[in-house]
């Protein structure tokens, strides 16, 4: 497993990244990128923002007087924010598993650093301090427009006001920063970049995670840029269905990769590097735009090992278990002799870090790749990546915008097949409800039979009963899913409103009578009553035929659940068994 | 793994776009406007890449290795003062970089001065009033730099080493001047060490060795070098932070505490950055084998899945044992994702690795094929191959320049551990090798891995020491040598003259 194998290559400690910088230094910016492509490269990470716990402990955001290092008060909440973000660190390392964690805040103090560097010491955790360092004025206006005019901490704010106000908060840290120190800190393992990567100082890299993190800092840039992902055309293995192979492209793929040409002229790019794989199919479609392209082999379409060049019918019939265990887990899946997209993802990387590098960048690929590479660009889980939509003779065109990136999908208007295999329905629903019907039909047939061959006709009542009983069962089964959801939204709404019309009616009407009429009639006090009593017993029997409801829907409910879990513990054992047998026939028990 | 060393580029036509359509987005009926014709494509036998043809013949290739990683050459250029490890660092990464794929060669301007005044007196040499040694010294520098444009220019070089002390903003400003004249990169790698320790041990280590100390005596030797030092030291001007804003560089400060990156302009020198931020030298071994022998070893096959034979398993318990007498405590193994390494590795009973980048390499369609199959089967695939083994690429699987390029995170991985034990196969043992033993792509698919031998590695002063221990447990033989012919029309029993035998 290349993820068990990446776990304990990095570190046998989890490992704390630790942001230092004033604000509007692309702190945020830095942790998220690094740990979307942390996460990409299969090491668990997560982002700890300090700033958002301060946001929710205090809801309304005044001024920059709360960062003043005077303001006593602020400061007893912005280290209780710390504090309880340095906990959920603890907690995320020890119950979720994680593996590194990005703690993104100013940390501009020695002192804060040193309860940091504390706190991970009593864990044993890695520390490793990230320094963003900028005094080009103009980097740090744009950035202040960009982010954090849009934070919530302004929503309701003059720009002008948000800026002026922004830049005294800044001022307010300038006066404790503390940068890290050539001498003092020289223990320390840290990467200090200024004004946005002309410089990097690095000190003490530890390990390798350390050393990879370091390379991707020093490997990207926020020059404005655009990157165009792209397939092929439609090969003619693709018309046939067939995955894999290296064919060349049909008519309408020969169509496509002139269309591309036109839109890529279109874009009026001057630098535009074009890479393409190594099969002919890509190589075709970059010649079609008739400026120089590069080759890579690690843009390769997976490898399908033995399945290569087979149709999916082909798949199922020849390799069914193979087939089914691709279903169940798409992502870490490897076919046999050939590769998984975990596998991809690594053979990727460096492909990542070149793109990370470059400016505008058109890449040529396969559907398995392309996913790959959007799934790195848009933040997917491992879950979503193999199931990503990349269509032929589309065009996506990437562009980073803030902390993210902006999806374009233009269509080239040129018709191809689709290749695109949805995960098949969850097997559990299709299978219980087919078990429900079934039994019921089952049961009918049995029914009749004894009824009407057996006992001649004798016990006709029970079979109707039976009948009935089962009939109702199977409608209530479908239908009261649907109704009982209606009624519970009822039933809130008439709890709320008959309770508040019958005690107003109450109330008025006692100070009527009471107060004007001096009890002068009576008798409407009794029809009254009587029609408030008429009005409470209906109050009554809807909530018990709402209550009678809800105990029908629980227990329709644990029917279902127990009939799914029968049909899945079928499926399962079934899948097992095949399983095993591949195994054992397989000689995968190599452990001597 | 980056895979653009051979990466190609292909020129094609500029595109004839009429002037309208250049500027509308994708038009709809565009089979009347399609603005070229793309061209035929065929697959070159040996390297099996997709590339251009007129009438049947391949299109020429725009300078196929100028392309990659860089549109112009890159001169890198040592600062430091002497015993600071330049030459260590220039010929590290001289080797790396070839290893890769980039031609690169070194430039010592010591050499140099060396071959030009054939005896070396002392330190007087050195001292800035010697009006006579800084004329010479000056001579060599412009010599060597003659030699650094011939090679980048001429030679079809992409990468040339400068390795000398360049102390002076005067000298550094002299090889801008010259890399701006003929359209060079230039890199400056400075290397700033003050631990009196490391320096006396680098004087002790390597230039104790030197030819210009032969008939010395140590002490005498090391206090001349010494003083050779102090010479420097007075007009030494480092790389500065400001000054220098504007120059690409890295400085290196006490033997990679710290290091001081400026700059990088392209993929080369981040390249060049990271591998210097992953190298380091504490003293360690690095031990290479390949699993024990496997039942397709045995067959004669090659490639496969297969498990380990009796002799195998054997060979696997006297590495156990072996590995024990070395006695390392913090030894990490690694083993491909293929059943015979890490049977191997079971037997060790310490935890172990594994990486996909180790697996054998892909022979495609020939796998699981006896050499006299290969022969009878695909006899032109056979033939090529021998005529080009490094470059030649299975059907549907990889080269030896493509197992090159995967195994490079396993090398840089290597440069930052320390004791390692790397169980893999012949190929992959090859390309490891030729890494640590600087061996040209000629040489490296027929260096000699057998069966059933440790190679310990030890790194010493510019190189590394070999040990080959073999275990004593038989195997077959799997290392077929290059045969007399290798022309494609070639009769089949010169093609199987060099297989070894088997069952």
């Amino acid at each position: 497993n290349v993820f068990e194998c990446w776990r304990s290559k990095f570190t046998n400690s989890p490992t704390m990244i630790v942001m230092v910088g004033l604000p509007a230094r692309g702190k945020t910016y830095i942790s998220k990128k690094l740990t979307r492509y942390l996460n990409w490269i299969g090491v668990t990470t997560k982002v700890f923002n300090v700033g958002q716990y301060r946001r929710d402990a205090t809801r309304s955001y005044n001024s920059f007087e709360f960062f003043r290092a005077d303001n006593a008060e602020a400061m007893k909440i912005r280290k209780a924010c710390a504090v309880a973000a340095l906990k959920d660190v603890c907690d995320y390392f020890t119950r979720e598993q994680g593996h590194v964690v990005v703690f993104d805040a100013t940390n501009t103090t020695l002192e804060r650093r040193d309860v940091i560097l504390q706190f991970a010491e009593e864990n044993g955790y890695k520390v490793f301090f990230v320094e963003s360092i900028c005094d080009d004025p103009e980097i740090i206006a744009a950035n202040i427009k960009q982010v954090k005019l849009s934070s919530p901490d302004y929503v309701d704010c003059d720009k002008e006001e948000a800026v002026a106000d922004f830049l005294k908060r800044i001022e307010c840290y300038k006066l404790t920063y503390v940068p890290l120190d050539e001498d003092k800190d020289r223990n320390l393992s840290y990467i200090k970049i200024f004004n946005v990567g002309s410089r990097y100082l690095v000190n003490r890299v530890q390990d390798h995670i350390q050393s990879r993190i370091v390379y991707y800092l020093m490997n990207i840039h926020v020059t404005p840029r655009s990157i165009y992902l792209s397939r092929h055309g439609e090969s003619e293995l693709n018309l046939a269905g067939r995955i894999g192979g290296d064919s060349g492209l049909s008519l309408r793929g020969a169509k496509f990769a002139s269309a591309l040409g036109l839109y890529m002229t279109g874009q009026s790019i001057s630098d535009l590097k074009v890479w393409t794989s190594h099969m002919k199919r890509t190589i075709q479609t970059a010649e079609a735009l008739g400026v120089p392209y590069e080759q890579w082999k690690a843009l390769n379409e997976i490898d399908a090992g033995v399945c290569e060049d087979m149709t999916y019918e082909a798949i199922q019939e020849n390799y069914p278990e193979e087939f089914a265990l691709r279903d169940q887990d798409k992502y870490r899946y490897r076919y046999p002799k050939g590769e998984s997209y975990e596998d991809l993802v690594q053979r990727l990387e460096p492909v990542i870090m070149e793109l990370e590098r470059q400016e505008n960048v058109l890449v040529i690929c396969h559907q398995a790749v392309m996913r790959c590479l959007l799934a790195y660009f848009l933040d997917k889980t491992a879950h979503e990546l193999p199931y990503l939509k990349c269509p032929l003779h589309t065009v996506l065109k990437l562009t980073p915008v803030a902390y993210g990136c902006k999806v374009e999908s233009v269509f080239l208007k040129i018709e191809a097949v689709n290749t695109h295999r949805d995960k098949p329905e969850v097997q559990e629903v299709v299978f219980s409800y087919y078990n429900v019907l079934g039994f019921t039909n089952v049961c009918v047939c049995v029914c009749t039979y004894v009824c009407v061959y057996i006992y001649n006709n004798k016990y006709i009542y029970i079979y109707i009963h039976i009948y009935i009983y089962i009939y109702i069962y199977v409608c209530v089964y479908i239908y009261i899913c649907m109704y009982i959801y209606m009624c519970v939204c009822i039933y809130i709404y008439i709890y709320i409103y008959i309770y508040i019309y019958i005690y107003t009616c109450v109330c008025i009407y006692i100070y009527v009578c009471v107060y004007i009429y001096n009890n002068k009639y009576i008798y409407i006090y009794i029809y009254t009553y009587i029609y408030i009593y008429i009005c409470v017993c209906i109050y009554i029997y809807v909530c018990i035929y709402i209550r009678v409801c809800v105990y029908i829907y629980m227990y329709v409910c644990i029917l279902h659940y127990i009939t799914c879990h029968l049909a899945d513990a079928f499926i399962q054992s079934d899948l097992k068994r095949w399983v095993r047998k591949g195994r054992r026939s397989g000689a995968m028990d190599w452990r001597m | 793994m980056k895979h653009r060393s051979h990466s190609e580029q292909h020129q094609g036509k500029r595109p004839r776009v009429p002037a309208a359509a250049s500027s509308s987005s994708p038009p709809d009926g565009m089979e009347d406007t399609t603005p070229l014709k793309p061209r035929e494509l065929t697959q070159n036998p040996l390297k099996k890449i997709w590339m251009p043809c007129k009438n049947g013949l391949p299109e020429k290739h725009i300078s196929q290795r100028k392309v990659c990683m860089t549109n112009c050459p890159t001169l890198i250029v040592t600062v430091g003062l002497p015993a600071r490890g330049k030459t260590y660092i220039s010929k590290k990464l001289t080797r790396y970089l070839n290893w890769i794929g980039v031609p690169t060669r070194e430039f010592n301007v010591g050499q140099y001065r060396r071959e030009f005044v054939k005896i070396y007196k002392s330190f007087e040499f050195f001292s800035p009033d010697n009006e006579e040694g800084l004329k010479i010294r000056r001579q060599c520098a412009s010599a060597a730099l003659n030699d650094v444009r011939q090679y980048l220019t001429e030679d079809a070089g992409q990468v040339a080493v400068f390795d000398a002390t360049n102390t002076t903003r005067e000298r550094r400003e002299t090889i801008i001047q010259f890399a701006e004249q003929n359209g060079f990169k230039v890199f400056f790698v400075e290397s700033v060490c003050e631990d009196p320790d490391v320096i006396q041990e680098n004087i002790v280590q390597v230039k104790l060795g030197s030819p210009d100390y032969t008939n010395c005596n140590t002490e005498e030797a090391a206090e001349d070098f010494m003083k050779r030092i102090k010479c420097y030291e007075n007009s030494y001007e480092p790389l500065d932070e400001v000054l220098d804003r504007d120059l690409s560089f890295i400085k290196i400060m006490d033997v990679g505490q710290r290091y001081l990156v400026n700059r990088v302009l392209d993929h080369i020198q981040s390249r060049i950055v990271y591998y210097l931020m992953n190298i380091h030298i504490t003293p360690r071994s690095i031990y290479l084998c390949r699993h024990g022998e496997s039942e397709l070893n045995v067959n004669g096959q090659i490639g496969g899945d297969s498990g380990l034979t009796a002799g195998g398993k054997e060979f696997a318990k006297k590495l156990s044992q072996f590995i024990q007498a070395q006695g390392i405590s913090d030894l990490k193994v690694w083993t491909s994702q293929m059943k015979r390494t890490i049977q191997t590795a079971e037997a060790l009973c310490v935890p172990y690795e594994q990486w996909k980048v180790l697996n054998e390499i892909d022979a495609g369609v020939c796998e699981e094929m006896m050499y006299e199959e290969i022969q009878d089967h695909y006899p032109l695939e056979f033939a090529l191959r021998d005529q080009d083994k490094y470059r030649y690429r299975y059907p549907k699987g990889e080269s030896y320049e493509d197992l090159v390029q995967r195994l490079e995170p396993v090398i840089m991985e290597l440069e930052r551990q320390e004791n390692v034990l790397v169980v893999c196969h012949q190929a992959v043992m090859r390309c490891l090798l030729a890494y640590f033993l600087d061996k040209t792509a000629e040489e490296l698919p027929y260096l000699k891995c057998p069966l059933h031998t440790v190679l310990k590695l030890t790194p010493v002063a510019y190189g590394c020491k070999v040990e080959s221990i073999s275990l004593n447990v038989d195997a077959v033989n799997t290392h077929r040598e290059r045969p007399e012919n290798v022309e494609v029309s070639r009769m089949s029993e010169e093609a199987l003259l060099t297989v070894p035998a088997h069952q």
